[in-house]
C-alpha cells in the first residue's frame, strides 16, 4: 500500500514525458519483455530492466547468462550479427530504439560503448579521440576539436599521462591506458549512456583500480551500464545490480541489497561462490 | 648408373629405418618409455648414418668422375693429343666418348679408338670403385649406428639436426638459383654493353634492333634505345592498374565487409578462377574481341584508334590482375580485427566510415603489397601484349596508339634462328636486366611507402 502511494506520488512529481521507476528514480533506458534469439537458440527470456539515469548499473552472472547480449541490445551492436533477432521493447528516454525510423548511428552516438579488450584504432592518441567528433561533425574548427580531445582525455584521467605525446600511436600505450583511451574516445562524442563490457578483464589490478575510480567519477554526468565477472567490482562501482542466469533476469535491486540480502536462492548461490 | 645407385640407396634407407625401429624396441624389451627417443627416431637415425655418407659420395662422384676420367685418358694418350689446340682437344674427347658409350661420332681414327677403350676401362673401374666404396660406407655406417642404439642414445637430436640441415640446403638452393640468374643476366648484359653504349641504351629514344646479317647487306646499324619500350610498358601497366586497383579493391571490400556468408563462399572462388585463365586466352580475347571493339567505338566517336592499341592490351591485362588485387586485399581486410570495426561502430560510425577511416588504413600495407604484386605481374606479362599491343616502338602516351613493351621485344629478339653473340640477341639480356631493376626499384619504393604509412594494430 505504502509503495503504491509513493510511486504514485513520484509519478506525479516527475515531468509528464519522463519515465520513472517505482521508487522514483528517473529511467534512462528501459527493457520491456526483451527476447533475443541467435538463430534458433533463445539467449534472453522476457527481460524487464530499468537503467536509472546517472547511476552505475552492474550486470552480473555466470558466463553465457545473457548479460553481454542484453548490454549489446542497448546500442544495437547485435545488428552486426546476421542471425541475431531481438523482440520486445527497448527504450531510450521513452523512445523505442528498435523502431524502424531510428537511425542506429544516432543511437550509438548517444549510447557509447567500451569493449572488453582495449581496441584503440591504429592511429595517434589524438586521432583516436578525435575520431567520433569528426564523424559526427561536433567541432567547427581545429581549436574546438583540440578542446574536445583535451577535455575528453581529462575526463578519462589520461590527459596528464599523454599530453606531451598526443601524436604517438594509441596502440603504444599500456593496457590500462589503452582502455582509458577507449573511454575517452567514447566520452568525446558526448554520449548520454556508456555501456562497458567487462572493461577491466584484460587489465592488471592497478589499472583496474584506476578505471573503477574513473567509472565512479563519470557517474556524475553519464548513465553507465557495466557487465562484469568480478562481484567485488560490481559491489565497488555500482549503485544497482542485476543478476542474470540462463538468459533470465533473476533479480535487480540496489547493489547493497543484492549482495547482503538477495531475495532469490540462485543469486545467493552465485554471490556466495557456490557456482559460476 | 646414378639412378640405379639411388634406387638401391632408397631400399637400404627403408630397410635401415625398419631395422633401427625394431632394434630400438628390442633393446628395451618393448618398454618404449625407457628410451630417450621414440623408436622411429632411432630408425631414422640408423637410416641417416647408413645412407647419407654413401649418398653424398654418390653425388660428388657423379659430378667429379667424368672430369677425372677425361684427364686420365688425356694423360695416357699424350702422343695423340700433344699437338692439338683447345677446340680440337674437346672434339677428340667428344668423339672418343661417343665411340666408347655410343653417340654421334665425327670421324674415327686409331688414336680415338684407343682413347675410347681407355674410357671404357676407366668407366668400369670407376663404377666398381664407387659401388665398393658406397657399400663400405653403408655397412660401416650401419654397424656404427646399430651399435649405438641404446636407451640413452639421443637419436631425436641427431634427426632434428639433420632435418634442419636439409631445410638450410633447400633454402640455399633457392637463393643461389636467384643469384645465378641475376649474375647471368648481368654478365650477358655486360657483353651487350661492349657493343652498345650503356647510356644510349638506357636513355635512347629510338628502338630499331634490325642489323645487317651479312656484310654486303644494306641495313641500318640498329639502334637500341630502351625508353620507348619502357614507356610502352609503363603506359600499359598504368592502364592495367587503373582498371584493376579500383575494381579489385572495391570487390575485396564488398566481399569482406558487405557480402553475406553464402555470397562470399561463391564469389571469392569464382573471382579466383579469373586468375586461372591462361594468359594466352586473355591475349586473343584482347586481340580479337576487345581491340576491335575499342576501335569501332573510337571510330563512332571520330577518334582514330589503331587496331593494336595500348588501351585494349592494358584493359585486358587489368582484368587479368583483378583477382590478385581482390583476393589478397580481401585476405588482409579480413585480417583487420573485428574489435576495431566494433569500436568504430560503437562510436556511431557508419559501415562505410568504418571501412574508410579504420579498416582500410589498418589494412594499407597488405593492400599496397597486393597492388605491387599485381603491378609486377603486369610489367612481366608477355602474352597479352604480344598479341594485342603491337610491335611498333612508338614513344607516345596516347593509349589509342600501338606501343610495344620490354617483354614483347625480348620475345621478338629471341624467336627464330638467332646467333647468340650479336648485339640484337644480347639486347634481350640487357632488356631482361632492365625489367628486373625496374621491378626491384618498384618493390623497394613500395616497401618504403608501406613502412611510412603503416598503422600497426595488435
Amino acid at each position: 500500500m505504502d509503495a503504491t502511494m509513493s510511486a504514485a506520488a513520484a509519478a506525479a512529481r516527475a515531468p509528464a514525458a519522463a519515465e520513472v521507476t517505482v521508487d522514483g528514480d528517473p529511467v534512462k533506458m528501459r527493457g520491456d519483455k526483451v527476447k533475443v534469439f541467435y538463430g534458433q537458440k533463445q539467449a534472453l527470456f522476457d527481460v524487464d530492466l530499468d537503467v536509472r539515469e546517472r547511476m552505475v548499473t552492474a550486470l552480473i552472472g555466470p558466463s553465457g547468462c545473457g548479460k553481454s547480449t542484453f548490454l549489446r541490445c542497448l546500442n544495437r551492436m547485435n545488428d552486426t550479427i546476421d542471425i541475431c533477432r531481438v523482440e520486445g521493447r527497448l527504450t531510450l528516454d521513452g523512445m523505442d530504439i528498435y523502431d524502424p525510423s531510428i537511425d542506429v548511428v544516432e543511437l550509438r552516438a548517444r549510447v557509447g560503448m567500451v569493449f572488453q579488450k582495449p581496441n584503440p584504432f591504429p592511429k595517434s592518441i589524438y586521432e583516436n579521440v578525435a575520431y567520433g567528433p569528426r564523424i559526427h561533425g561536433l567541432a567547427r574548427n581545429k581549436a574546438e576539436l583540440d578542446d574536445i580531445v583535451a577535455s575528453s582525455l581529462q575526463k578519462a584521467g589520461l590527459f596528464e599521462e599523454v599530453k606531451d605525446r598526443l601524436d604517438a600511436p594509441g596502440t603504444g600505450l599500456s593496457g590500462g591506458q589503452q582502455q582509458r583511451l577507449c573511454i575517452a574516445r567514447a566520452i568525446a562524442v558526448s554520449p548520454e549512456v556508456i555501456l562497458m563490457d567487462e572493461p577491466c578483464s584484460a587489465l592488471d589490478p592497478i589499472a583496474t583500480a584506476k578505471v573503477e575510480e574513473l567509472i565512479d567519477e563519470l557517474r556524475a554526468n553519464y548513465t553507465i551500464v557495466i557487465v562484469t565477472h568480478s562481484m567485488q567490482q560490481a559491489a565497488r562501482v555500482s549503485q544497482r545490480t542485476a543478476f542474470f542466469h540462463l538468459g533470465n533476469l533473476v533479480e535487480e535491486g540496489p547493489t547493497q541489497d543484492i549482495f547482503t540480502n538477495p531475495r532469490d536462492k540462485r543469486t545467493q548461490d552465485y554471490i556466495t561462490g557456490r557456482f559460476g | 648408373m646414378f639412378w640405379t645407385s639411388l634406387l638401391i640407396l632408397a631400399v637400404v634407407l627403408v630397410a635401415a629405418f625398419v631395422f633401427g625401429r625394431i632394434r630400438a624396441g628390442q633393446v628395451v624389451h618393448g618398454d618404449v618409455a625407457a628410451l630417450h627417443s621414440l623408436p622411429s627416431f632411432h630408425g631414422a637415425y640408423l637410416a641417416i648414418v647408413t645412407v647419407l655418407p654413401a649418398f653424398l659420395l654418390l653425388v660428388v662422384w657423379t659430378i667429379a668422375a667424368p672430369k677425372v676420367i677425361d684427364s686420365m685418358v688425356i694423360a695416357k694418350s699424350a702422343d695423340a693429343v700433344s699437338g692439338l689446340g683447345k677446340p680440337e682437344l674437346q672434339a677428340f674427347i667428344r668423339d672418343a666418348r661417343a665411340i666408347a658409350f655410343g653417340g654421334i661420332v665425327g670421324f674415327t681414327d686409331a688414336a680415338k679408338e684407343q682413347a675410347a677403350s681407355l674410357y671404357r676401362a676407366y668407366d668400369e673401374l670407376s663404377t666398381q670403385a664407387l659401388w665398393a666404396s658406397m657399400a663400405i660406407l653403408a655397412i660401416a655406417g650401419f654397424a656404427f649406428g646399430a651399435k649405438r642404439i641404446s636407451p640413452r642414445m639421443r637419436a631425436r637430436h641427431v634427426v632434428e639436426r639433420t632435418v634442419m640441415a636439409v631445410l638450410i640446403v633447400c633454402s640455399v638452393v633457392a637463393i643461389l638459383t636467384t643469384i645465378g640468374i641475376v649474375l647471368s643476366l648481368i654478365f650477358e648484359s655486360l657483353r651487350f654493353f661492349e657493343k652498345v653504349n650503356f647510356f644510349s641504351f638506357v636513355f635512347g629514344l629510338e628502338w630499331s634492333p634490325q642489323t645487317a646479317i651479312r656484310a654486303d647487306q644494306v641495313g641500318s646499324e640498329g639502334t637500341f634505345g630502351a625508353i620507348p619500350l619502357l614507356a610502352g610498358t609503363m603506359l600499359i601497366t598504368l592502364i592495367a592498374i587503373l582498371v584493376a586497383a579500383p575494381v579489385g579493391l572495391f570487390a575485396a571490400i564488398y566481399l569482406s565487409d558487405y557480402a553475406s556468408g553464402p555470397v562470399r563462399a561463391v564469389a571469392k572462388p569464382v573471382l579466383e578462377i579469373l586468375a586461372g585463365i591462361p594468359t594466352v586466352v586473355y591475349g586473343f580475347f584482347a586481340a580479337l574481341t576487345v581491340a576491335p571493339a575499342f576501335r569501332g567505338f573510337g571510330e563512332s566517336l571520330g577518334l582514330s584508334v589503331s587496331s593494336e592499341s595500348a588501351l585494349a592490351a592494358g584493359v585486358v591485362m587489368g582484368i587479368m590482375i583483378i583477382p590478385f588485387v581482390s583476393s589478397l586485399s580481401d585476405d588482409v581486410i579480413n585480417a583487420v580485427p573485428q574489435s576495431l570495426r566494433d569500436g568504430s561502430a560503437g562510436l556511431g560510425a557508419t559501415r562505410s566510415e568504418t571501412i574508410r577511416k579504420v579498416v582500410l588504413p589498418a589494412a594499407l600495407p597488405g593492400i599496397v603489397s597486393a597492388l605491387i604484386l599485381a603491378i609486377s605481374r603486369a610489367i612481366g606479362e608477355t602474352m597479352i601484349v604480344v598479341m594485342a599491343a603491337g610491335l611498333a616502338a612508338n614513344l607516345t602516351v596516347n593509349p589509342l596508339e600501338a606501343v610495344t613493351t620490354v617483354t614483347v621485344q625480348i620475345v621478338t629478339l629471341l624467336v627464330g634462328d638467332q646467333e647468340f653473340d650479336s648485339a640484337k640477341t644480347l639486347a634481350a639480356f640487357a632488356l631482361g636486366l632492365l625489367l628486373f631493376c625496374v621491378t626491384l626499384l618498384l618493390n623497394i619504393f613500395a616497401l618504403r611507402v608501406v613502412q611510412k604509412y603503416r598503422e600497426q594494430y595488435d
